[in-house]
């Protein structure tokens, strides 16, 4: 069996989150190069701040400056960073107790080779010439004895925002590979549940009434019965079709499972439940393994068919 | 209180990469066959259906749900999902029995860790304000541990080797293994590092696969299970999510869930460790001694299929009492960034 088809899927968000009192003012800080703890239940200064005890869960509000200068707790080297890391060089991750601090950060430190780093090495931050208010306005530590930059004023942030990106390849199923590999060719391509004869398009990986992989492949024709449908009226950001216009249901004829494409060439307001509709594909050229090789359903002019034949499949 | 048992084990093989989709419904269509069958159960008699898995391994929203399609939920079912390890959704499971709204239950794990890159997803589990921004990876995070172990004495390079070489030689009676072999730890130790101190040996491979266990209670678990695993202990407890205020040279968790469970006295434990130095660091933790027989599957560092690598290590440590070979095991499971939470499932048999 060849391979099923694949693809990339890089999948990206800007989680934008409020900070509160106790992360606002951390990050506040470092906009202003300084580096603020906050002392804990048992005396001990954490930095970055917890806004509770992580032993006894009482709400911490004492905050203590520390030093932007601190020592090396304990360190791993890594030799080929990877996207989104502080540096794109090789770089140290580093435990750094602050000097004044008495729990560690978490961050990088350039220092070059992994030679030239020892735990107990003294650093200090590199600050980053553009702060916004985010652990990143620390660009990395450096190997000093030396004191990191005089703070400076900025203006308050309460705010944060982190950019995700993650990459990863999508496999078809072994029954959507076929359907997709169909779609290429114009075929519309099915499957039937041996258990309950059910006829599946899209066809998903097991029949999820019996829990069986779908085996037998059955050709459908382009037309089928709307079931259900709505008018779009609102417009949304994208939308590639001035409203109003019908979004519906379809049932392919010997389907038993409708899926949701567009409706053209009928007035909203003509459209009914248990109109014929058949497919109106875009030019082949355009063709690739999706659905939207159908540009949109319109009606076939056949008689509208009776409510019981589609009555199950609501 | 009602007697539980885990009656029912079955995994898919550990593999690198699977053709399959990140809803994992190819690789659980097979062990749901298989661990049903080897009861002589069907799908209507499981009570209550529970999994754990990851949105963010598998790249897509709401992935468990389209796992569902697997069991083939009609009628309805009582199901529930964690996005954790599925050994916690075998401890949501087992409340559920223990409350007595059912008699049996199936619990199932997922992961195609293949589809992204495992060392930047697992960032997402860390801290979003201050410590996901710099994109850490779990590599590199286990590396800070092993050195200060190394440092404070610990352990070295060579008992890291050398749980590796141990893990691969025990996973040559494991057909399901990825890794497994015979290797030196002269050989291992000449190999370049991954992020310093780490090699590859002392990282749990990238794996595909799934687990599931079959729990049931008392009477139930004695007709279907010759020998149930009977669960006497089964507990879990969190350290504090920030890290750097952790003495990383244990894990309270570990300790406490270890003896709230009842971890003593058993005699082959399965323990969750994908980092060579961490399997050191929990069998400190949890007691266990050299009479005891950690891992005789290979461990993770044999096959880590995510967030089923626990839920396995608690089937792994059953399957023993099971065939007889053992009257007391423990299975145990992590989750979080350096063994920032543990969980511990003692099981016995009864003659």
């Amino acid at each position: 069996m060849t391979k099923p088809l694949s693809a990339p899927l890089d999948v990206g968000f800007d989680y934008t989150r409020s900070l509160g009192p106790t992360l606002g003012r951390f990050l506040t800080d470092l906009r202003r190069r300084k580096v603020t703890g906050i002392r804990g239940s048992d005396g001990r200064v954490h930095v970055p701040p917890l806004e509770y005890d992580p032993v006894t869960a009482e709400r911490l509000t004492e905050f203590v400056d520390v030093a932007s200068t601190g020592v090396v707790r304990g360190w791993s080297w890594i030799p080929e960073p990877l996207e989104g890391q502080p540096l794109d060089r090789p770089f140290a991750w580093a435990l750094i107790q602050l000097d004044g601090a008495d729990t560690s950060l978490l961050h990088a430190v350039d220092a070059g080779s992994p030679d030239r780093m020892s735990t107990g090495a003294r650093v200090r931050v590199r600050w980053r010439a553009d702060r916004v208010g985010a652990i990143t306005d620390i660009e990395c530590f450096e190997l000093s004895d030396e004191p990191a930059d005089e703070p400076v004023p900025a203006d308050e942030v309460t705010m944060v925002t982190t950019p995700v990106h993650l990459h990863y390849t999508h496999s078809a199923s072994p029954t959507e590979d076929p359907f997709l590999r169909g779609l290429m060719e114009g075929r519309l391509i099915a499957q039937r549940c041996p258990a309950c004869s059910k006829v599946y398009f899209p066809p998903r990986p097991a029949c999820p009434t019996d829990g069986v992989p779908t085996t037998e492949q059955i050709e459908l024709s382009d037309r089928g019965t709307v079931t259900t449908f709505c008018v779009v009226n609102v417009p949304f950001l994208g939308q590639r079709i001035p409203p109003p216009y019908v979004s519906a249901y379809v049932l392919l004829d010997g389907a038993d499972i409708p899926f949701l494409h567009l409706l053209l060439g009928v007035a909203p307001e003509d459209v009914r439940m248990g109109m014929r509709v058949e497919a109106v594909w875009k030019p082949r050229e355009e063709w690739g393994p999706t659905m939207q090789n159908i540009d949109h359903f319109r009606p076939s002019g056949e008689p509208d068919a009776p409510f019981d034949s589609y009555s199950q499949h609501l | 209180m009602r007697d539980i048992a885990v009656v029912g084990f079955a995994q898919t093989p550990c593999v690198r990469e699977t053709d399959g989709t990140t809803n994992g419904v190819e690789m659980l269509v097979p062990i749901f066959h298989e661990v049903l069958g080897s009861l002589g159960l069907t799908k209507s008699d499981i009570g209550f259906w529970c999994s754990g898995s990851s949105d963010y391994l598998a790249g897509r929203a709401f992935s468990f749900v389209s796992a569902v399609d697997a069991i083939g939920a009609f009628p309805p079912i009582m199901e529930s999902h964690v996005e954790m390890d599925a050994a916690w959704a075998l401890y949501e499971a087992w409340v559920k029995l223990l409350c007595g709204e059912v008699d049996t239950a199936l619990v199932y794990g997922f992961g195609k860790s293949s589809a992204g890159q495992l060392r930047r997803v697992m960032a997402m589990q860390l801290d979003p304000y201050v410590v996901t921004p710099l994109w850490p990876d779990s590599v590199g995070l286990a590396g800070i541990q092993a050195r200060m172990g190394i440092e404070a004495g610990l352990w070295d390079a060579e008992a890291m080797a050398s749980v590796a070489a141990r893990s691969r030689a025990a996973a040559v009676s494991n057909p399901l293994a990825q890794l497994s072999g015979s290797v030196e730890v002269a050989d291992l130790l000449a190999t370049p590092y991954v992020a310093d101190p780490l090699r590859r040996h002392d990282c749990a491979p990238i794996t595909d696969g799934a687990a599931t266990i079959v729990l049931a209670a008392g009477d139930r678990a004695r007709e279907l299970c010759e020998r149930p695993a009977w669960i006497t202990g089964f507990e879990h407890r969190t350290d504090s999510p920030s890290f750097g205020a952790r003495d990383l040279l244990t894990s309270p968790s570990t300790v406490a869930a270890g003896k709230a469970a009842g971890a003593e006295g058993v005699e082959v434990a399965e323990l969750h460790a994908p980092f060579s130095h961490q399997e050191i660091l929990l069998r400190q933790a949890l007691g266990l001694g050299d009479d005891v027989v950690v891992n005789p599957s290979g461990g993770v560092l044999a096959g880590n299929p995510m967030f089923a690598a626990g839920l396995a290590r608690i089937g792994e440590a059953a399957r023993r009492v099971h065939d007889g070979s053992a009257s007391k095991v423990l299975g145990h499971a992590t989750s979080g960034p350096l063994l920032q939470q543990n969980l511990v499932c003692v099981m016995e048999g009864r003659e």
